[in-house]
């Protein structure tokens, strides 16, 4: 049982370092055969292939329809900030920016030089056009919500813009890292959204949705550390089998989305490596806590002290994954709260909550599909199994992946779900645990919790907004409605021919979404 | 009266059949499609649905308008060759439709173009040497074979040849630039090679039935015994006889080819009309998906008819009706 050991072994360090919390930023752990000088080299052809992507997908990266556009329009285009592999945020196409009013004011300087892909400069134009084409009742931007916080966007000068909203937010530069706030050009009064144009270091050159896209190397990208690529061929492969093999027999370079099963099995072919990050990934259970019997806080306690998550983490991520505190916020987040104690699966417990919601024992249904991630259907199983000696009943209840969102989750009493995590904790509190999101997937409303939501907007002192954040996940983790068993670590595999630098960024699946201008060619 | 006005007017007639049966399919899929929970959009956004987006959408498409005027005006469109705009990506359909059909079409009729002469050539080889060694060969090879769920094929054979063996290519498979070129050809070998063994067994298994039913006829039986050498037996006296199940057995089998391939299509990660449909079927992409299954439906209907027509050419007794 090698394998058992070493999953056991990264296991248990992850839980020591959550024990002394010095995993507050992203850990990346390599494969075995570390390449051995890690400088980025400029040259070669990227080839990646993802397990995102439909032949559906819309270019506008306002919708955002798959993680594919993301990547892509990460690719091609730039937003005005970005989040770096420490998790910090840093300039793009925003050169520096400058808050008053406690954040409710925004002033952002533009870089200045920058041209588009179609040789047009950007400028406030281009920057005001793509921010107000989420905005308004009619769009259908999958930002819409952030954008609406906006209450005027002013154009100081061609390189500086001023943006008032409606109320304070400290995170506003950060959220505008978000993929669909990529930066559209504007031509003749009409903003190109689907024409693939933008600032980004590659140039897209052949897109065929759901399929494939190529692009090459811009030679006037203004960032100068990035980009280190001649070519880039991104390949949808959906089905992991394909994607496993595609890299197996050599047809592209770096693949996404390895599944947990088969990750150890694959890291032991000669000539590729897993790259894993810790992510903010994470696999819920969110109850409808206005339908009995989960209107009962102590329901809710019972069913988070009766889930064997350490089992969970070992048996369905099979050890690639972090344990989850039935909050949302990853270890990985600078605001995440590691003086907050882990809870453990016990039976005693979730019975005596059992006794104070006046109950000897609960039967209840937990719906779920194969597909909304990998291992859902085996969780819900593990679930009952484990927590029947805890006087809980949980039956689970199986049914098609076809329309569950519209028709399962957030109608169902207990479903399974998931959530990607966000940039910042208000982000993630303001879209799942907000009374008024409409999102909230719990249908949660602690007066507490969004007091402090509204408080955490405005307040510019670090230390202060730290403590509130703190206190939100400990309201969340002992009231809120969803159980959080893990978070999902993102696993990659890549081929002894592509340098990855040595901090990953977890944000995002690939490095952030941004391993195409941040990973290099080795040649080996 | 020509000889060949029965087949002329059979063909009027099944042409005729054939669009009423696709319009019904048309109308069924539609209804398919309503009678499916959630609309397009509801699971075109997904988790990331709100109630504004939603309305956004559905007011844009019109699909607060009765399901029955929407199915008109699709199929007025249609009417006129035009499959309209995907509604997830605004693309058109009839040019995504062609490159996709296209790809499907190259995938397929190179495996038929294998396939069909190998069984054929099977089917002959294993009546000639009947209850003889290669007899027993080729049906216990082709048993395992058909016995084989057709991604394992696939997985096996890229496990041989592109990983062992170092020859042929893994996925994803994506022919680049005009389709018929050796490089292309040299690409889709290994999906080919798992369609070709996926419906190989069925037609040689029917070649080799429908020709040792013909095989036992007295008039066969005369031909040996006049001093006819075995293989022209089975050529020239057998094989006329036994045309009409065999183009039967090879229409539905190069149907499967166009249409049963999805499978096959996932494994390789090959873009072909498979792929195309499922994507537009998740988020309920009606113009896409009704699209697909008008050509999906029309390949079968052409394919039936072209096995029938054979069929009657081949019997001269078909030929003049009373």
């Amino acid at each position: 049982m090698k394998k058992n050991a070493k999953t056991t072994g990264l296991h248990q360090t992850r839980r020591q370092l959550l024990a002394t919390g010095l995993a507050a930023a992203a850990v990346p752990i390599l494969g075995a055969r570390q390449t051995f000088a890690n400088t980025p080299t400029q040259g070669g052809t990227l080839r990646l292939g993802t397990g995102h992507g439909s032949t559906s997908d819309s270019m506008d990266p306002a919708l955002n329809t798959s993680a594919f556009i993301t990547l892509l329009s990460g690719a091609f285009a730039n937003r005005l900030t970005e989040i770096d592999p420490n998790g910090e945020i840093t300039p793009e196409l925003a050169e520096s920016w400058e808050g008053s009013e406690n954040g409710k004011v925004w002033h952002f300087k533009l870089r200045q030089g920058v041209t588009f892909h179609n040789g047009k400069t950007m400028d406030a134009d281009d920057v005001i056009a793509t921010l107000n084409a989420h905005r308004g009742e009619e769009s259908q931007s999958s930002v819409k919500a952030l954008a609406n916080q906006i209450n005027e966007i002013t154009k100081i000068s061609a390189s500086e813009i001023k943006i008032e909203l409606t109320g304070a937010n400290a995170d506003y530069p950060l959220l505008l890292s978000a993929g669909a706030f990529a930066i559209m050009p504007l031509v003749d009064g009409e903003l190109q959204t689907e024409a693939g144009i933008g600032t980004g270091g590659y140039i897209l050159e052949r897109i065929d949705m759901g399929v494939k896209a190529v692009l090459r190397k811009n030679p006037a990208y203004f960032k100068e550390n990035a980009a280190f690529f001649d070519a880039v061929e991104i390949n949808i492969i959906n089905d992991p089998s394909a994607r496993q093999n595609a890299l197996l027999t050599g047809r592209v370079d770096v693949i996404d989305q390895v599944t947990p099963k088969t990750a150890d099995l694959l890291a032991r072919r000669p000539g590729v490596r897993l790259v894993e990050v810790a992510g903010s990934l994470h696999y819920t259970f969110p109850m409808l806590t206005n339908t009995a019997p989960f209107d009962d806080n102590n329901v809710r306690l019972a069913l988070k002290y009766g889930c064997n998550r350490t089992e969970m983490v070992e048996k369905v991520l099979r050890g690639h994954g972090t344990l989850g505190n039935d909050h949302p916020i990853p270890v990985t987040d600078r605001y995440f709260n590691a003086d907050l104690e882990q809870r453990q699966f016990d039976p005693d417990k979730a019975k005596f909550h059992l006794k104070e919601a006046g109950l000897d024992s609960l039967e209840v249904q937990l719906t779920a599909s194969e597909s909304i991630w990998i291992g859902a259907l085996e969780a819900v199983q593990l679930y009952s199994e484990r927590s029947k000696g805890a006087g809980l009943n949980i039956i689970p209840k199986k049914v098609p992946n076809d329309g569950y969102w519209s028709n399962v989750w957030m109608k169902e009493p207990w479903s399974a779900a998931y959530w990607s995590g966000r940039a910042t904790p208000d982000w993630m509190f303001t879209a799942a645990y907000s009374a008024d999101s409409s999102w909230n997937d719990t249908f949660w409303a602690h007066d507490r919790f969004n007091e402090l939501l509204v408080k955490g907007r405005s307040e510019l002192d670090e230390s202060v907004r730290a403590g509130i954040y703190h206190e939100m996940q400990q309201i969340v983790s002992d009231e809120g409605g969803t159980v959080i068993p893990m978070f999902a670590n993102h696993i990659m595999s890549v081929s002894d021919k592509i340098g990855v630098p040595d901090k990953v960024g977890g944000d995002w699946e690939l490095d952030g979404g941004r391993a195409i201008e941040r990973w290099w060619y080795t040649g080996n | 009266m020509t000889k060949y006005q029965p087949i002329m007017r059979l063909v009027a007639l099944r042409i005729t059949a054939g669009l009423l049966l696709i319009l019904a399919i048309s109308a069924f899929l539609f209804l398919g499609l309503e009678l499916l929970p959630g609309d397009f959009a509801q699971n075109f956004l997904g988790q990331t649905a709100t109630p504004e987006s939603v309305a956004a959408i559905r007011q844009e498409l019109g699909l607060d308008v009765p399901a029955v005027s929407r199915y008109l005006g699709w199929l007025q469109g249609v009417a006129t060759g035009d499959f309209g705009e995907s509604w997830a990506n605004r693309k058109d359909v009839n040019e995504q439709l062609f490159s996709r059909f296209a790809n499907t079409f190259f995938l397929a009729s190179t495996a038929a173009l294998v396939a069909v002469p190998l069984a054929l050539f099977l089917g002959v080889v294993s009546v000639h040497f009947h209850n003889k060694f290669p007899d027993h060969a080729i049906n216990i090879v082709s048993l395992a074979a058909i016995s084989m769920p057709d991604f394992f094929v696939g997985y096996l054979l890229i496990f041989f040849f592109a990983l062992v063996l170092g020859v042929g290519y893994g996925p994803p498979i994506v022919p680049e630039g005009p389709l018929w070129t050796l490089q292309n050809l040299e690409l889709i070998a290994l999906p080919v090679m798992t369609l070709v063994i996926v419906v190989l067994a069925h037609m040689m298994r029917m070649t080799k039935a429908a020709l040792l039913n013909v095989m036992e006829s007295p008039y066969i039986e005369t031909a040996e015994l006049k001093g006819v050498r075995p293989l022209r037996v089975i050529w020239k006296h057998a094989a006329p006889n036994t045309i009409a199940p065999i183009a039967n057995v090879v229409a539905l089998n190069m149907a499967y080819l166009v249409v049963g391939v999805v499978v096959i299509e996932v494994v390789f990660a090959y873009p072909g009309m498979g792929q195309y449909f499922i994507d537009a079927v998740t988020i309920r992409d009606m113009p896409v998906v009704q699209a697909c299954g008008i050509v999906f439906s029309a390949v079968y209907v052409i394919l039936n008819m072209l096995a029938d027509i054979i069929s009657i050419i081949a019997n001269p007794r078909l030929m003049h009706p009373k």
